[in-house]
């Protein structure tokens, strides 16, 4: 008998980008690289690269925690626009 | 699986809590997870209560989770970490860290008597109750953690009672008091003493408990981009004093200045109703809570200094 087990990680196959209605954009010339935005991300997808914080559009909901958390303000919740 | 445009996918990988979870966008719960699982490191069973958690992370056929996980029901979490843990140990192996992942419900309502269990006995696990104040997950339902007038579906606002009538139950002091080795408190936008906390309690054998006060967006009424900030209002405030009993003695730690409760109770849709008597009443409340942790922090730092002689 073969057990219906979910696989570990998977859920990366949901691309939850979809739910956005606002999407976070950084000015990367102003990020200081604190990382406090990838530490208080409820979907972990926000990451600091050597440019600056860039967030995985794949995942992100749009909540606005980094844009609220940034204690430098480089990151602004712009409408999500076709 | 399709390729990912991680921005940088050597962290993305690391990652034990995977994104496209299908939490509320701003959940205060999903934040939490991550830093518990960092601290906990990869060699951890998961041991999850019926609940948001178990909703959100495990929709068949996938799975958020990259370390064992397994669901039970709400009432028997405990239990089944117990079973998890002893036959681990049975099998010789002694390494393997088992952390049960409960909400609010289920550890102070309807597991409740199961997790006195779990202490008595002794099971070498780490317990940790999310506490965001309902049952969230099948749509706002007062618990015994819910606040005092806070407004849920079963203690509606009306023209007679205005909220929940009852006080939040005690139970990381309830807990502590199953004279265990650890049992702390915490909330998941302080994520250094979280991350400590899961450490320091993962390194002690024996039964241990974490409380920690995780945000719900559509369950407290608040916007989901303040979701970290409220959480450090309610430390702020004093609503939630962050604090650790060690074999008995009580620690503090997170003393911040006392902010004035509105700071923590304005803009959330659940304390709306608020009367500002109300507001007195609930300030009165904190402030004497607070007032008999320090005086107790006091007298058991004392007696331990004195031990230590």
């Amino acid at each position: 008998m073969k057990m219906p087990l979910g696989k570990p990680g998977t859920s990366m196959e949901n691309k939850t980008g979809g739910w956005r209605t606002e999407r976070p954009q950084v000015d990367q010339s102003k990020c200081i690289k604190c990382n406090q935005c990838h530490l208080n991300c409820p979907d972990g997808c926000i990451f600091v690269t050597q440019k600056g914080a860039q967030p995985n559009y794949d995942y992100c909901k749009g909540c606005g925690v980094c844009a609220q958390v940034c204690p430098v303000k480089c990151i602004k919740m712009v409408p999500e626009e076709k | 699986m399709n390729a990912s445009n991680s921005t940088n996918p050597e962290l993305e990988n690391k990652e034990l809590f995977k994104s496209g979870h299908t939490a509320c966008a701003g959940c205060g719960v999903s934040v939490g997870l991550r830093h518990i699982l960092r601290a906990a490191g990869p060699d951890t069973i998961v041991v999850n209560a019926t609940g948001c958690v178990e909703i959100f992370t495990s929709a068949y056929p996938r799975s958020a989770w990259s370390v064992p996980y397994i669901h039970c029901l709400f009432e028997n979490t405990a239990p089944v970490a117990a079973g998890v843990v002893e036959t681990l140990r049975a099998q010789g192996n002694d390494h393997t860290k088992v952390i049960v992942i409960a909400g609010d419900g289920a550890s102070y309502d309807i597991g409740f008597g199961h997790l006195s269990g779990m202490l008595e006995r002794g099971h070498d696990a780490l317990y940790i109750s999310y506490d965001n104040e309902a049952y969230m997950n099948t749509g706002v339902q007062r618990s015994g953690a819910t606040p005092w007038k806070a407004n849920t579906t079963t203690s509606q606002v009306g023209s007679v009672f205005k909220g929940k009538m009852q006080y939040k139950k005690p139970l990381t002091e309830i807990v502590a008091a199953h004279s265990i080795p650890y049992a702390a408190t915490s909330t998941s936008a302080h994520y250094i003493d979280l991350q400590n906390k899961v450490k320091k309690a993962l390194s002690i054998k024996g039964p241990k408990f974490l409380n920690v006060l995780m945000t719900c967006v559509p369950g407290w009424g608040t916007e989901p981009s303040l979701s970290m900030q409220y959480l450090k209002d309610a430390v702020d405030t004093h609503v939630w004093p962050v604090y650790e009993i060690e074999n008995g003695f009580l620690k503090m730690n997170l003393k911040p200045e006392k902010k004035p409760v509105e700071t923590y109770l304005k803009g959330q849709k659940r304390f709306k109703h608020l009367t500002p008597e109300d507001i007195a009443q609930i300030q009165k409340m904190v402030d004497e809570k607070w007032d008999s942790l320090l005086w107790k922090e006091k007298c058991d730092q004392e007696r331990l200094a004195a031990l230590k002689k």
